[in-house]
């Protein structure tokens, strides 16, 4: 904090003033909004997985009563370029557009969209639409996908995305070394989407009078948005207005909604300006909005010391998003950011690929890219415990990174904030009576049950720096991070904050405004802050949104900037009036609301008179003060450099919060039905800035974590079918699935944040590992190896009872050199 | 190509206020309050009776109004969440919400408080388990629950205390 500020409201439990109109059910999402003259729009969909398409008639669609236009994917290719590829050659040549041209590369694909007065219209034409088609070889699993002998892109030449090859310290010379190693054939972490209960819904206006398009949508990342949209309908950036409001949440799924914002506007533009809306439902988001990363580990090696002390892991890593890389291959370099996870080792070597396969594409689902690499990390150490004959919590402890190390600098550059893993370990297990729990194992086991305690230690790595981006492809042009907010006095003195984020539930309107409130010592209910995104607010940075656990760094960095802006601009405004200095004067409330007063003179102005002198009565004001405006805006830089894209070496991100978790599960011997018996969160997130909404996004993120682990997977069948894309086949996880969760913090302040604070919200998807690891030390002696990050009664039944996962004891194989 | 069908005539009470309408057969029971009668509050999140974000009540009890038709809904009486507060002052079941952290994103929370509503009609003391299993039906992707039924049990006590 600067001198001079009163540290009051951050760190408070202020009740979130999102409420008021939420709870009455006045809250204005997406689908709420109706325009004059709106339209509705329907996508015709691929029922194959991969395909080419032969024709598509429309005539009987066009002639129903009330369909105003259709539009193919060859009738928009010509009036738009592909959509930007992040990635190198060969993969920056495929073409990507919003509806499929020739081609359909997924159950679900859009292949052509219909326009009409009514939704019930353009339901009823949509059935109306005959696609021919001639099917062609799905290319369903990721590995496979490897051998190319059914190509996705043909213009690619390949189905493999990206590959390089993280190497650091000297591996060799480890492996020589070492005590013990540990081989472990393969290990999955399976696809699945945390599935905002509201869908993707776009409003599109293409108004042909001044060439501009408005949108009013859920994406949850219009910065990322504009970009591809300005460049695919080849428009200046300028001319595309986003706006969101309320967004029933996204956790980054609804990040690329891109493609679906083109073909709105498009069928806007055709249907001569009227606005278009999209609303999807829940079975065109299951097969065809996003799905998280799924990925496979082969051949993994772990070298340790003659104590369990891991010195190196080498392995071979591939990751498969789906038919079209869109936001990819950024994850390709994001798990990155925790190479080591939590632990020491200094020695390794990934080689990393990623693969195009016909199945939905991925987005960056919460925990993106960096729960699929700590997962594995969380195995294999829970799994050389086990095999080493080592109690989980001691090896743990024995390769954690130390508390006094911090920060601490990984093999890979990244700097880690702060932290204190063993002390959070030691809260988990008072909190859930870890020596307790023990005792009750032994009896158990005993009795013939299946009894297993698990701990996962995971990261949250918070506000990226987007020039790892430049390790995927040296060509792109972007680094660092930014925030952009404004801080005003309005013309009668309201306090009024925007920021360029576009917040799902985390509260951003009441955090922002406990900042500003600390800044000018006035209440939290005297700051106005906007809801929603929106371009013309002029406040967003190439990096605006909500995702990537950040905005109580990046957000509330830019917010506290532009209030400190603000101040200094009133301090001299007040000096002015007041007749005295500026070291003179005090910020508080007085009779006539919020003011500034002269503690030497006993004179004050309240903030109507001081947004007066500005705006309203300005003779009064001298000209050595007309660069005052009161209306400040403050772009929020992290501190980074351009990492080394040879070496693959710089700092990734610039918080770290970490969680740790605890997990006591039985799994019933007649049903192989898992239960939690018992679960604690701990976490560490830094400073809090509200302590009642950090706990809640630990508990939604135990929820997302839990239901990935035990219930939600989606499910591909061989030729491609998704065989849940609808929520009674995925199953989200309900109120009567999750156990009560028990809940403890630490605190170790981030060095990297005005605050202290750190970004949080993702939780790095601790549940999954967890509840591997209860799972594993609950049939490691059934022979057991749990391999899948998924593990419902259906899987562990197959897992002990079916002869070729018996085998899979062979998956771990060690090497004993003492 | 669809037959032309007539639309239907219904009355039905909607928080206290009668209205008539002329609907089409398949017009679902959400889409009428959203569409026709601009109650916005009431969501749609699945389709398919699963997830509980278009919760109202009709005649006391809980229904999913994304999987029934308006027609159904011909003379009854519905509660949405447009209705709960009374002359500006919330209800003690949106108060308890408001001080539990009891929602995030908000999407789920009027389908989730009507479901609440219904429980404490019948039970003003239910225990976790019961609160649970009443909220099965009601999916909600931002909380995990755990404030959610925080939320419930103060509200059993706010209004053991009206």
């Amino acid at each position: 904090m600067s001198p001079g500020e009163t540290k009051r409201w951050v760190g408070e439990s202020l009740p979130r003033k999102e409420e008021n109109r939420l709870l009455r059910g006045r809250g204005k999402f997406a689908d709420d909004v109706k325009l004059r003259d709106m339209l509705y729009l329907r996508f015709i969909r691929s029922p194959y997985a991969h395909a080419k398409i032969l024709s598509i008639d429309v005539s009987a669609a066009e002639a129903l009563p009330g369909v105003i236009c259709t539009l193919t994917g060859a009738e928009i290719a010509p009036q738009t370029q592909p959509f930007i590829e992040i990635g190198p050659e060969p993969f920056a040549k495929i073409k990507d557009y919003p509806l499929a041209v020739s081609r359909a590369r997924y159950q679900g694909e859009p292949v052509a969209a219909v326009v009409a007065t009514s939704p019930a219209i353009a339901d009823d034409a949509a059935e109306l639409v005959p696609v021919e088609y001639d099917s062609l070889d799905p290319v369903v699993d990721g590995e496979q996908a490897l051998q190319d002998k059914s190509l996705l892109h043909e213009e690619a030449g390949t189905n493999r995305v990206w590959n390089g090859v993280f190497e650091y310290g000297d591996v060799d010379r480890a492996f020589k070394d070492a005590a013990y190693i540990v081989n472990i054939d393969r290990l999955h972490f399976h696809r699945f989407s945390s599935t905002p209960l509201e869908n993707n819904v776009i409003i599109a206006e293409w108004d042909p009078k001044d060439e501009r398009i408005s949108y009013s949508c859920n994406n949850s990342f219009p910065s990322f948005a504009i970009q591809f949209l300005a460049a695919h309908l080849n428009v200046h950036i300028d001319r595309i207005r986003v706006e969101t409001s309320d967004i029933g949440g996204s956790f980054g799924i609804k990040i690329t909604s891109y493609p679906q914002m083109a073909v709105c506007a498009l069928a806007s533009k055709k249907a001569g300006g009227r606005p278009v809306k999209w609303v999807e439902t829940r079975s065109e988001h299951m097969t065809s909005s996003a799905h998280g990363n799924e990925r496979t580990f082969r051949d993994t090696r772990v070298a340790l010391d003659k104590d369990g002390v891991i010195t190196a892991i080498t392995s071979r890593h591939i990751d498969d998003c789906g038919a079209y890389p869109r936001y990819e291959p950024l994850g390709c370099v994001i798990w990155s950011q925790v190479f080591p996870g939590v632990y020491r080792f200094q020695n390794a070597r990934i080689d990393f690929t990623q693969t195009v396969t016909s199945k939905c594409p991925v987005g960056p689902n919460r925990g993106y890219s960096r729960m699929q690499h700590l997962w594995f990390l969380e195995r294999v150490v829970d799994l050389c415990a086990h095999e080493l004959g080592i109690a989980p919590d001691e090896m743990r402890l024995r390769n954690y990174i130390r508390p006094e190390e911090f920060p601490y600098t990984t093999p890979n550059g990244c700097v880690y904030d702060s932290g204190n893993y063993p002390k959070m370990l030691q809260v988990a297990k008072d909190l859930i009576g870890w020596e307790e729990w023990k005792k009750k194992q032994a009896v158990a086991r005993k009795e013939g049950r299946l009894f297993g305690m698990g701990i996962g230690t995971t990261l949250d790595s918070g506000t990226n720096n987007f020039g790892q981006s430049q390790i995927v492809n040296p060509g792109l042009p972007y680094s660092g991070n930014s925030q952009g907010a404004n801080c005003k006095l309005d013309i009668y003195g309201e306090v009024v904050v925007a920021v360029g984020s576009c917040p799902q539930g985390q509260g951003h309107e009441t955090t922002a405004a406990q900042v500003v409130a600390d800044v000018l010592n006035i209440h939290p209910d005297l700051v106005t802050v906007r809801t929603g995104f929106d371009t013309e607010r002029n406040v967003h940075t190439g990096f605006s949104g909500t995702y990537a656990s950040q905005f109580a760094v990046s957000g509330l960095s830019a917010v506290h900037g532009a209030a400190q802006k603000l101040k200094a601009e009133m301090k001299r405004l007040a000096a002015f009036a007041l007749q005295t200095s500026e070291d003179d004067l005090e910020f508080g409330v007085g009779a006539q609301g919020p003011e500034v007063r002269a503690s030497g003179n006993g004179k004050s102005i309240n903030y109507w008179g001081l947004a007066n002198l500005v705006n309203a009565n300005t003779a009064a004001l001298p000209p050595e003060l007309y660069e005052l405006t009161l209306n400040c805006r403050y772009i929020w830089r992290a501190p980074f450099k351009v990492p080394d894209r040879q070496k693959k070496y710089g700092n990734l991100t610039l918080t770290y919060a970490s969680q740790l978790h605890i997990a006591i599960v039985e799994v019933d011997r007649e049903t192989f039905i898992p239960r939690i018996l018992d679960y604690v969160a701990v976490d560490d997130c830094g400073t809090m800035i509200n302590p009642s909404i950090v706990e809640g996004q630990v508990y939604g993120a135990t929820a997302h974590g839990i239901g990935a682990a035990l219930m939600e997977n989606c499910v591909y069948d061989p030729v491609g079918n998704m065989l849940t894309s609808t929520f009674s086949d995925y199953t989200p996880i309900t109120a009567v699935n999750m156990p009560a969760l028990k809940y403890g913090h630490i605190e170790t302040p981030s060095p990297h944040s005005y605050s202290g604070a750190k970004g949080m919200g993702e939780g790095g998807a601790a549940p999954i590992h967890t509840i591997s690891a209860a799972l594993q030390d609950a049939l490691f002696s059934s022979g057991i190896v749990i391999e899948d990050s998924f593990n419902n009664a259906d899987s562990l039944f197959r897992a002990m009872v079916s002869k070729e996962i018996v085998q899979a004891g062979k998956l771990v194989r060690v090497e004993r050199r003492v | 190509m669809p037959e032309a069908v007539q639309n239907i005539p219904i009355q039905l009470k909607v928080n206290g206020k009668l209205h008539s309408l002329n609907v089409e057969p398949r017009l679902l029971l959400v889409e009428m309050l959203r569409e026709h009668l601009d109650l916005t509050g009431t969501h749609v999140g699945c389709d398919t009776t699963y997830c509980g974000a278009c919760t109202v009540l009709m005649n006391g009890a809980t229904v999913k109004s994304c999987t029934m038709f308006a027609v159904q809904a011909d003379g009854a009486d519905l509660l949405t969440v447009e209705g709960l507060e009374r002359e500006g002052q919330l209800h003690p079941i949106q108060k308890a919400f408001a001080d539990s952290y009891g929602l995030q994103c908000g999407y789920c929370t009027p389908g989730l408080m009507l479901a609440t509503h219904q429980l404490l009609s019948r039970n003003r003391q239910p225990d976790d388990k019961v609160i649970r299993k009443a909220i099965a039906g009601n999916t909600c992707r931002c909380t995990g629950y755990q404030n959610v039924i925080k939320a419930i049990q103060l509200a059993a006590r706010n209004m053991d205390r009206v």
